[in-house]
């Protein structure tokens, strides 16, 4: 069949960037405003990104609601979220550039809610120490993806002013899936994939990719992630060669909606809880106070009375429990509906109307109201939400160069936002993903564009062409085999028992063996109907994907032998100092995912002293306190 | 073929596919405002029985022709003859373009006889009948960004026609202090006339929706946002002040016809 | 618990194509995506349908259901009678791929026809200061999801093909009002040419694309009219024009 087919579709960029969400975008008005011909490829539409549903905000320390806030602070909150995993360098580059990626996005056209003083307006949020977050309402990732996508048509109207053609140096490639990133001789030389819509097969060649695929919340059953989130960039870059780094960490937000079955998995914000939301058992017990670890006790309140009064009086109070990261709200609420005090449908409450009024709740979470009220027929100025965890973000990720984003080990591969790793450690604080995108999307677009200034051409072999075009047509080919529709519940079935929110040695052995064996399987996968915009063809394609990545996973998180953020062993429940000092690198073979240990790189001594010898303590090895940080 | 049945779109036979009863309210709207239409044309050429001491049909105020009767004019100001070419002019065809134009360059208005009488598009998703559309952009419809210049005149209206009603809290030989079922139709008529024509599109424009920083403005801010709130209302507005001028017409009729009396409460 | 519905679901491609009637179960709580998404996994494996966030945020799904332009996310089959058939059908307004997907690049490509935000030259990053009064009304058309529903019902292009040149519809002029109405924006002719241009003038107010919209944006109070409210302060506004005859006048 593939003889027969008419001539391939062929582009030539400079630039390709795969992935139009939030980093993406960024990366791609970075590589078009340094001079380069730039693709980008979205897998829906242009403008339908995963970003649009970030409600909370950007963490940037602008200092606009408190003076007292700077960087120091911002990035310190950012190692203490995520345990002290993360990269330092991509920590301190997102903490020191986010509050001009965000003014530059107001020059740009975006409208972020505003103080009295005309700035813009920042909000608490889970994790931050000031009130941190620029926010539109509730819909502030909507605000960075059309901002971002008017950008890019004010590039393209330079363009047709300038060459009389809207796209003749950046296009977008809309409702398109990559299946295959090309290399020749070690480099990148381009990505091979097909047209959603028609089915037919699309060569692009480009010396750099920019990989911004997101996350891989699809490889879960519960999950806030849409159809997309299935990993793509992930496996696309394992397959090329390039390390995930991290995998075994994954966010579990603490409040999507449980019910009705429809919308399980939804997100609930975190601004709900921010703005006064509580969060109680069925027993309308308060119950977050039982949660606070240790190492948050002299931050977090630990009666009603305080925790009420933080609302209004910040400074000399402190934070309510419900504003605990993440991971231990999850843990919490798992707790509490494993113990039997969740409600009939496995979650807790979560109740703003008791204390904020309708009107109030109405004028700052109206998307919340309304996603409630129009989804699940619920009135949250009313009555309580039925709330519980819900896969929602990757820590782990592409393996990146902090500076450039550029990835390890593959010359012209780059890798930004939720697919790339190392940036928040093993827990994410809410607010800093959207910053994330901007600060390290235009450092993508800035390593691609000085690397196709050495590497300004790239060509694809015939063979590369033809070996990638005969993957797209196997399935087709294949006769009485697996539906990919099938294997993807049971993949989700495995991962959500076995991977989920709390892990053992055990489930985790018996999870890579039901991964290896659905992964077997995977190989008969059988297509029916044609290539036109079908979606058990699409699936086929992405359930390849998301075994790489539940592969990758399952194998970084048996190999993780404590807790920590977003990796939970029941059998190892403490945090180990030790295993601090390593990351877990997976690396595909061809065959399969091989996990390998490597040590973390150690903050320089300027970074070492903006903390209290103290309070690293709790996560470091008396060794690494008396070294004090390197020079 | 165009429209739905263009050769590029989903091949459906039906116009509409959709259930509910769609049609109801071009309906309704058709039979209200040519009922209106009917009884305010007869009305406006029956030029009699607008006018009994000290009630005025608003159809005919203010009184500006030779024609009126006595006591109806405004200090007995008639600068319009009688009659043009020959022809006896009903004292009411001089003046009802002004309230004519500014209720059919309403933007409300447009929307339901565009719906109701063009049916261009009778309902949201139900394919029109006509095959060339060019909207507001040519003669005569462009004529419908006047609505400006009836809103200005429509102000001036509203002032006579609550003069009409001030002044009617007078008996029938003209001493105030008395107030009469008449007085009060008059009163609610020309009330619900000011809110129609404050809560218009062009007035929330005129107050401050033309101000690009609202912020330097507190007071048209603080007017704009008032008129917003009438503005929601628009559409209840139209119709209720529709009605409320209709019956002050017909109230002023039947009590000149002598069919009712006009009952004083005081 | 489940139920059997009866679902009509247009299936086809430009050449050809029906409505198709299927039984599905359905479930308490769910909405017409949700059985869509059954039919496909059960029993029509290539059914084509767009969707991405499945929370009313993307808004990719948009599809008609019995007749009426509407997110499939956040329709709730409750809201049909229990005996009732749900008719589900691509969008009408333009061109259709396959079964619920059609083409909406017409959308994208007048996106590209409407002149981008202008900054003030001399303003730097960091230090625009707006109050929020000022921006509140364009915030209320940036919360627009891009679903198109507004376009695909409006009649000066869904009942006319040969407009989709010179009209750009109510999701382009809530962004140009956006931006006419961004207190720092500083292109000046906005107005003009979307009057002259962008087709403001075609539109003839009937509210549809206000009685679909599922952000319930206020598209013609708050966008379109009090556009047409600025194009006539700048064209058809006899004082200005009397003023701009005796410019002429002088000049002459």
């Amino acid at each position: 069949m593939t003889t027969e087919k008419i001539a391939l579709e062929r582009h030539k960029y400079d630039v390709l960037v795969i992935g139009a969400g939030g980093a993406g975008l960024r990366a791609a008005v970075e590589a078009r405003e340094s001079g380069l011909r730039v693709a980008i490829i979205c897998k829906s539409l242009f403008g339908k990104a995963h970003t649009v549903m970030a409600e909370g905000g950007a963490a940037a320390s602008m200092g606009n609601a408190n003076s007292n806030d700077n960087w120091m602070v911002h990035f310190r909150d950012t190692m203490r979220g995520g345990k002290f995993l993360n990269h330092f360098r991509m920590a301190e580059l997102h903490a020191k550039e986010s509050p001009d990626r965000i003014w530059e996005l107001e020059m740009w056209g975006a409208l972020f809610d505003r103080t009295k003083e005309g700035k813009i307006s920042q909000r608490n949020f889970g994790g931050h120490e000031y009130p941190r977050l620029a926010h539109v309402g509730d819909r502030t990732g909507l605000e960075l993806i059309r901002t971002m996508q008017q950008k890019i048509v004010a590039l393209q109207q330079a363009d047709k002013r300038e060459h009389g053609d809207y796209e003749s140096h950046i296009k977008v490639f809309a409702e398109l899936t990559i299946t295959e990133i090309l290399k020749e001789n070690g480099n990148i030389a381009g990505a091979y994939g097909y047209w959603r819509e028609s089915g037919s097969e699309v060569l692009f060649e480009a010396p750099a990719v920019i990989i911004a695929t997101g996350g891989v919340g699809k490889t879960f059953k519960i999950t806030s992630n849409s159809w997309e989130g299935t990993g793509d960039g992930h496996a696309l870059a394992l397959k090329a060669g390039a390390n995930l780094v991290d995998m075994e960490f994954l966010q579990f937000h603490p409040t999507g909606m449980v019910w009705p079955p429809s919308v399980r998995g939804i997100l609930v914000t975190e601004s709900v809880r921010g703005e006064g939301g509580i969060l109680t058992n069925i027993n309308g017990e308060r119950f977050m106070f039982k949660y606070i670890p240790d190492v948050f006790k002299d931050k977090y309140a630990d009666n009603e009375a305080e925790a009420d009064r933080w609302y209004e009086d910040q400074d000399n109070n402190r934070r309510p429990p419900e504003l605990l990261p993440r991971d231990e709200v999850a843990r919490a609420i798992n707790t509490e509906v494993k113990a039997g005090r969740g409600t009939e449908h496995g979650g807790v409450f979560l109740d703003v109307s008791k204390r904020i009024s309708a009107e109030i709740i109405k004028k700052r979470l109206p998307s919340m109201w309304h996603q409630f009220y129009e989804l699940a027929g619920v009135d949250i100025t009313k009555e309580a939400m039925e709330v519980g965890p819900t896969c929602h973000y990757v820590m782990g990720g592409v393996e990146v160069e902090p500076d450039t984003a550029a990835a390890v080990g593959v010359p012209g591969l780059f890798a930004a936002g939720e697919v790339a790793g190392g940036m928040h450690g093993s827990n994410r604080l809410g607010g800093n993903s959207l910053s994330d995108l901007l600060v390290f999307g235009r450092r993508a677009g800035m390593g691609a564009a000085a690397y196709v200034k050495q590497n300004s051409s790239a060509s694809v072999s015939d063979a590369t062409v033809a070996a990638a075009a005969a993957r797209i047509e196997a399935p087709f080919a294949r006769t009485g085999g697996e539906n990919s529709y099938s294997l993807h519940a049971e993949l989700q079935e495995v991962t959500h028992n076995l991977v989920g929110i709390i892990r053992t040695g055990a489930e985790l052995k018996e999870a890579i063996e039901k991964i290896a064996e659905i992964r077997k399987r995977s190989a008969n996968v059988v297509v029916s109907g044609g290539r036109k915009f079908n979606p058990g063809f699409h699936l086929a394609f992405d359930l390849d994907n998301m075994l790489l990545v539940a592969e990758s996973t399952a194998k970084s998180a048996i190999a993780r032998e404590e807790s920590r953020g977003g990796h939970t062993r029941d059998d190892f429940p403490g945090m180990n100092s030790t295993w601090r000092q390593s990351n877990h690198i997976a690396s595909f073979d061809g065959n399969q995912v091989n996990v390998r240990k490597q040590s973390l790189p150690f903050m320089p001594k300027e970074l070492f002293d903006l903390f209290e010898v103290d309070e690293l303590k709790k996560y470091m090895t008396p060794e690494e306190i008396a070294k004090g940080g390197t020079n | 073929m165009s429209g739905v049945f263009s050769p590029t779109r989903a091949k459906i036979k039906e116009r509409t596919l959709r259930t509910d009863k769609w049609w109801l309210e071009p309906a309704i709207t058709f039979a209200v405002l040519f009922s209106f239409i009917i009884y305010a044309t007869f009305r406006a050429f029956e030029g009699a029985n607008y006018f009994t001491e000290p009630l005025i049909s608003p159809f005919y105020s203010p009184c500006l022709s030779q024609a009126c009767v006595a006591g109806s004019t405004i200090f007995g100001w008639t600068p319009v003859s009688a009659e043009i070419f020959n022809f006896a002019l009903s004292p009411a065809l001089i003046i009802l373009i002004f309230p004519l134009g500014f209720r059919m360059t309403c933007y409300y208005y447009r929307k339901a006889y565009y719906r109701a009488f063009w049916l261009s598009p009778p309902a949201c998703a139900v394919a029109e009948p006509h095959t060339k559309y060019t909207g507001e952009t040519r003669a005569p419809l462009i004529l419908q960004n006047a609505h400006r210049w009836f809103f200005y005149a429509g102000l001036v209206f509203n002032v006579f026609l609550t003069y009409d009603a001030v002044i009617s809290f007078k008996n029938s030989e003209g001493q105030w202090g008395h107030a009469s079922v008449g007085s009060l139709v008059l009163l609610v008529s020309s009330t619900l006339l000011w809110f129609y024509s404050l809560s218009c599109h062009t007035c929330r424009h005129t107050v401050g929706g033309r101000l690009k920083h609202f912020s330097a403005h507190p007071i048209r801010y603080k007017l704009w946002t008032l008129v917003s709130v009438l503005n929601h209302k628009h559409q209840q507005f139209a119709w209720y002040s529709l009605a409320g001028v209709a019956f002050a017409d017909i109230y002023v009729r039947q009590v000149a016809t002598g069919a009712w009396t006009n009952f004083y409460f005081f | 618990m489940a139920r059997k519905l009866n679902l009509r679901i247009w299936r086809g491609d430009a050449t050809d194509g029906g409505l198709k009637d299927v039984q599905v179960d359905v479930n308490e709580g769910e909405v017409v995506l949700d059985v869509i998404h059954r039919v496909q996994a059960t029993q029509m494996g290539d059914l084509a349908v767009r969707w991405n966030c499945k929370a009313g945020k993307c808004g990719s799904c948009s599809m008609e259901i019995n007749g009426k332009p509407r997110l499939a996310c956040m329709t709730q089959v409750a809201s049909f009678g229990e005996d009732e058939t749900i008719t589900v059908t691509p969008l009408r307004a333009f061109p259709v791929i396959k079964d619920l997907v059609t083409d909406v690049s017409f959308n994208y490509k007048k996106a590209m026809e409407i002149p981008a935000y202008e900054p003030p030259k001399e303003l730097q990053p960091g230090e625009a200061r707006m109050q929020q009064v000022d921006v509140e009304r364009s915030q209320e058309f940036r919360k627009c999801i891009e679903c198109f529903l507004c376009q695909n019902t409006c009649h000066v292009i869904r009942d006319h093909e040969e407009n989709k040149k010179s009209f750009a519809g109510p999701r382009f002029f809530i962004r140009i009002a956006e931006l006419d109405m961004h207190p720092l924006d500083m292109l000046k002719n906005r107005k003009r040419t979307a009057q002259e241009e962008h087709g403001l003038g075609m539109c003839n107010i009937t509210k549809c694309c206000t009685e679909v919209c599922p952000e319930h944006i206020k598209i013609t109070d708050n966008a379109i009219i009090p556009m047409k409210e600025r194009v006539v302060d700048i064209k058809y506004d006899p004082a200005r024009m009397f003023a701009g005859l005796l410019k002429r006048e002088k000049r002459n």
